[in-house]
C-alpha cells in the first residue's frame, strides 16, 4: 500500500530533491564567494581586516546552524519578511564561508614561500605573484578538503527543513501525515535518496578532480573538517 | 517594552533549564559514541571479512545521511514496529548512533597511523593479539585521536540544536518558545547564539588543555 | 639437552620469489652464531621464522627440544623463550624505557608491579642505562634507543636471543655501544643467533660464522676458517669485498 503511494507521490518527492540542489548549489556559491574573500582578507589583509575576518569565522562555526537559520528567518522579521528559502540560503550560506574560508586559507598557506619568492625574483608585483602563482596551486590543493565540504552542506540543506523549506524532508512528513503508521517506510526511503544524492555528488567531484589534477597535486590529508547536516 | 537587559534576565531561567537539557544529551552521546565508534574501528581493521562488511555498511549508511533524517526515523518511524521511545531518549540514540559512525573513521585513522613496528614488537615479546591492542595499539592512538575527536565533540554540542524538532525541550526548544510568545525573536535568538558560543569556547579550550597534558614526546599523528 | 635452536629445511618463498631454500642450523646452548650474506638473501626471513613472526612454508623448528612449528602450540607462550632485537628498533613509542622493559615481564609473565619494576631497571642497568629509565623513546639516540630494545628482549629471561642487522639502522659513532653490548651478553653465555654486517664484531664475538647467499647457507665454520681459509670461493668474494668496503675495524685486532 504505502509503495504504491511512495511511488505515486515520487514526482512530488523529487521536486523536493530539486529544491535541495537549488539551495546546495546557491549556498555553496555563496559560500565560495564569501569564504575566497574571507581567505584574502586572513591571509594578506593588514590587523582589521584580519581580526573583522576572524571573527566572522570563529562566530559562524562555534554557533550552530539551526540558531543562524531561525536568527536569519524569525530574527530578521522585523526588518524584512524573508521567506524561508532565501534564509537557508543565506545562513548556511554564510556558514559555508566561515568553512571554506578555512580551506582555502589552508591551502594559500601549505604553498611553499619560495614560490612568491621565485614569482617577485622574475618581476612579478605582489597581485600578479598571488593571481598567477599562488591562487592556481592553492585552488587544486583545495579540491580534496572542499569535497567533504560539499558532502557536509549537501547533508546540512536538510536543515532548512526546520524553518519550514518545503524540502525533500518536509514532504516525506507530509505523506507521513496523511498515511498513518508508515512513517518508518517513508523516511528511510528520503535517507536513501540523500544516501544517493550523496553518492552521486561525491563521485562526480572526484571525477572533476581527477579531471584538472597536475602531478605533485595529489590529495594530501588535510585535518578532516567533516560538518553534518 | 522592556529593556534588552530585562528580557535577558527573565529568559534566563528558562534558557538554563535548556541548556542543562543540552548539556546532558551532548555527554551522553560523545561518550556512548566513543565507545561505539573504537568498537566499530577495531571492527574495520581487525575483525574478518563479517565484522568488516557490518561495521562498514553501519559507517556508510549514518555518515551517508542527514542527521536529522536518522533522528526521524527514530522517533517517528521506530513506532510502526513496536518501539516507541521518550522524545529525549531518541535524540540521544539518534545523535550518538551517529557520532559512533564519525568517531569511528578519527579511531581508525589514529589506529592505523600508529606504526607497524609496534604490534609486531609486542607479538614478539609474548602478547596476544588483544593484549597488543589494548596495552600498545591503543595507548598510542586514543592520544593521537584527541585533535579530531575534539573537533567531532564540539560539532556535536552544536548538533543538539535539532532535537528540538522532536519535542527535546533543550535550549533551542526554550528559546523559540520564548521568541513565539514575546515575538522578540532576535534577542533571543541572539541570546541562545551567544550561549552556545560561550559553551563551544569553554569546552575546546579544556579539550585543547586535555591534549597538552596527555601528551607524550614523540607521539603524533603523521599525515599518511 | 644443550641444543637450544634446531631448524631443519627451511623453505620460505615469496610470491615467485624463493627466499629460503632448505636452510638447516642447530645452536647449542651458550653458543652465538653469527650469519652473514648479501642483501636480500634471506637472513632476515630466517630469524622472523624462528619466533614465526613470519610462517615458514616448510621445515620444522625446535626450541629446546619443543617442535614450535606445529599447528598445536601456543605461539605467544613460545615468542616469551625468544628474545628479538629488531633493526628497527619498535620500541613503544608511548612508554618510557623503563615502562617499556617493564611491560612484558608484568602483562605477559604477570609478575607483580614491583617485581616487574625491579627486573627492568636491573636489565636497564645491565645494558647501561639506569639513567635513561624515564626517558621516552624520541627521547633517546639510536644507539640508546636498540639498548632499551635489547634490555626489554633479556626481561622476558629468554633461551635463546635473535639480533636482526641490530646496528644497520645507526649512525657510525653509535654502533659501538650496542655491540660492546652484545660482546657482554656472548660473555654471560647467552645463546644468541645474529645477523648482521659488522665484520670485525662477528669475528670476535661468534663461536660460528654462516654465510647464506641465495637462500642456502654456502659455508658455515668458526671465525678464522671463514676469514683465513674459507672452503668456497663465494665466501672468499664476499669477504673480500666487505673488507674493501668497510676497511679493517680497530676490534680485529683485539
Amino acid at each position: 500500500m504505502i509503495y504504491q503511494i511512495l511511488l505515486e507521490e515520487l514526482p512530488y518527492l523529487l521536486q523536493g530533491v530539486l529544491i535541495i540542489i537549488e539551495l546546495l548549489v546557491l549556498l555553496l556559491l555563496l559560500g565560495l564567494i564569501v569564504g575566497i574573500a574571507l581567505s584574502a582578507m586572513e591571509v594578506y589583509g593588514n590587523f582589521f581586516l584580519r581580526q573583522s575576518a576572524r571573527a566572522f569565522i570563529r562566530i559562524f562555526r562555534g554557533v550552530p546552524a539551526t540558531v543562524l537559520l531561525f536568527l536569519v528567518y524569525y530574527g530578521m522579521s522585523g526588518l524584512y519578511d524573508i521567506p524561508s528559502f532565501a534564509a537557508a540560503v543565506l545562513a548556511l550560506g554564510l556558514r559555508s564561508a566561515a568553512y571554506q574560508s578555512q580551506i582555502f586559507r589552508g591551502a594559500i598557506e601549505s604553498i611553499p614561500s619560495g614560490q612568491m619568492k621565485a614569482a617577485h625574483a622574475i618581476g612579478m608585483n605582489k597581485i600578479q605573484g598571488v593571481l598567477f602563482i599562488i591562487l592556481p596551486q592553492a585552488v587544486r590543493l583545495s579540491i580534496g578538503p572542499w569535497s567533504n565540504e560539499f558532502s557536509s552542506e549537501l547533508k546540512a540543506t536538510s536543515l532548512a527543513y526546520l524553518v519550514g523549506v518545503v524540502e525533500l524532508l518536509r514532504r516525506g512528513k507530509y505523506i507521513v501525515s496523511y498515511t498513518y503508521g508508515n512513517a518508518l517506510v517513508v523516511f528511510v526511503f528520503c535517507g536513501v535518496i540523500y544516501f544517493i544524492l550523496t553518492r552521486l555528488g561525491n563521485n562526480l567531484l572526484y571525477k572533476f578532480e581527477i579531471r584538472i589534477s597536475v602531478p605533485g597535486f595529489e590529495r594530501r590529508n588535510v585535518r578532516e573538517s567533516t560538518i553534518k547536516g | 517594552m522592556i529593556s534588552f537587559f530585562e528580557f535577558t534576565l527573565a529568559s534566563l531561567p528558562a534558557l538554563m533549564k535548556g541548556t542543562l537539557i543540552t548539556l546532558e544529551i551532548w555527554v551522553v552521546c560523545i561518550t556512548g559514541g566513543a565507545v561505539l565508534g573504537i568498537f566499530l574501528a577495531l571492527g574495520r581493521i581487525y575483525g574478518n571479512k563479517i565484522t568488516y562488511g557490518i561495521t562498514t555498511t553501519y559507517i556508510e549508511i549514518f555518515r551517508g545521511t542527514p542527521q536529522l533524517v536518522q533522528m526521524f526515523v527514530i522517533y517517528i518511524g521506530l513506532p510502526d514496529i513496536g518501539i516507541v521511545l521518550r522524545p529525549i531518549l531518541a535524540a540521544m540514540i539518534a545523535i550518538g548512533l551517529n557520532t559512533a559512525a564519525y568517531q569511528a573513521e578519527y579511531f581508525r585513522g589514529a589506529i592505523q597511523s600508529v606504526q607497524k613496528g609496534q604490534m609486531i614488537a609486542a607479538r614478539a615479546i609474548g602478547m596476544s593479539k588483544p593484549q597488543a591492542i589494548v596495552h600498545i595499539i591503543l595507548p598510542q592512538a586514543l592520544r593521537m585521536v584527541i585533535p579530531s575527536w575534539s573537533n567531532e565533540a564540539i560539532l556535536e554540542l552544536k548538533m543538539t540544536s535539532i532535537a528540538f524538532s522532536i519535542s527535546v525541550v533543550e535550549l533551542m526548544a526554550q528559546a523559540k518558545t520564548i521568541g513565539f510568545r514575546t515575538f522578540r525573536y532576535f534577542e533571543i535568538f541572539i541570546l541562545a547564539a551567544i550561549i552556545y558560543y560561550i559553551l563551544v569556547s569553554v569546552f575546546s579550550s579544556l579539550l585543547d588543555l586535555l591534549s597538552a597534558k596527555v601528551h607524550i614526546p614523540g607521539l603524533t599523528l603523521k599525515n599518511r | 639437552m644443550g641444543t637450544v635452536l634446531k631448524i631443519e629445511n627451511l623453505h620460505k618463498s615469496f610470491g615467485d620469489l624463493k627466499v629460503l631454500n632448505g636452510v638447516s642450523l642447530e645452536l647449542k646452548r651458550g653458543e652465538t652464531k653469527v650469519i652473514i650474506g648479501p642483501s636480500g638473501t634471506g637472513k632476515s626471513t630466517l630469524l622472523g621464522c624462528v619466533n614465526r613472526l613470519i610462517e615458514p612454508d616448510q621445515g620444522i623448528i625446535w626450541v629446546s627440544d619443543e617442535e614450535i612449528t606445529s599447528k598445536t602450540i601456543d605461539l605467544n607462550k613460545v615468542r616469551t623463550e625468544i628474545g628479538f632485537v629488531f633493526q628497527d628498533f619498535n620500541l613503544f613509542t608511548h612508554l618510557t624505557a623503563l615502562e617499556n622493559v617493564k611491560i612484558g615481564p608484568q602483562k605477559v609473565r604477570k609478575l607483580h608491579k614491583q617485581e616487574a619494576h625491579d627486573l627492568a631497571l636491573e636489565e636497564l642497568k645491565r645494558v647501561g642505562l639506569s639513567d635513561k629509565a624515564n626517558a621516552y623513546p624520541a627521547e633517546l639516540s639510536g644507539g640508546q634507543k636498540q639498548r632499551v630494545s635489547i634490555a626489554r628482549a633479556l626481561a622476558m629471561n629468554p633461551k635463546v636471543m635473535l639480533f636482526d642487522e641490530p646496528t644497520s639502522a645507526l649512525d657510525p659513532e653509535l654502533i659501538g655501544e650496542v655491540l660492546e653490548v652484545m660482546i657482554s651478553l656472548a660473555k654471560e653465555d647467552m645463546t644468541m643467533l645474529i645477523v648482521t654486517h659488522e665484520m670485525g664484531f662477528a669475528r670476535v664475538v661468534s663461536d660460528e660464522i654462516i654465510f647464506m647467499e641465495h637462500g642456502n647457507i654456502v659455508e658455515e665454520g668458526p671465525p678464522s676458517q671463514l676469514f683465513n681459509n674459507a672452503q668456497h670461493s663465494r665466501t672468499k668474494e664476499f669477504l673480500h669485498k666487505l673488507t674493501e668496503l668497510y676497511g679493517e675495524k680497530k676490534e680485529d685486532a683485539q
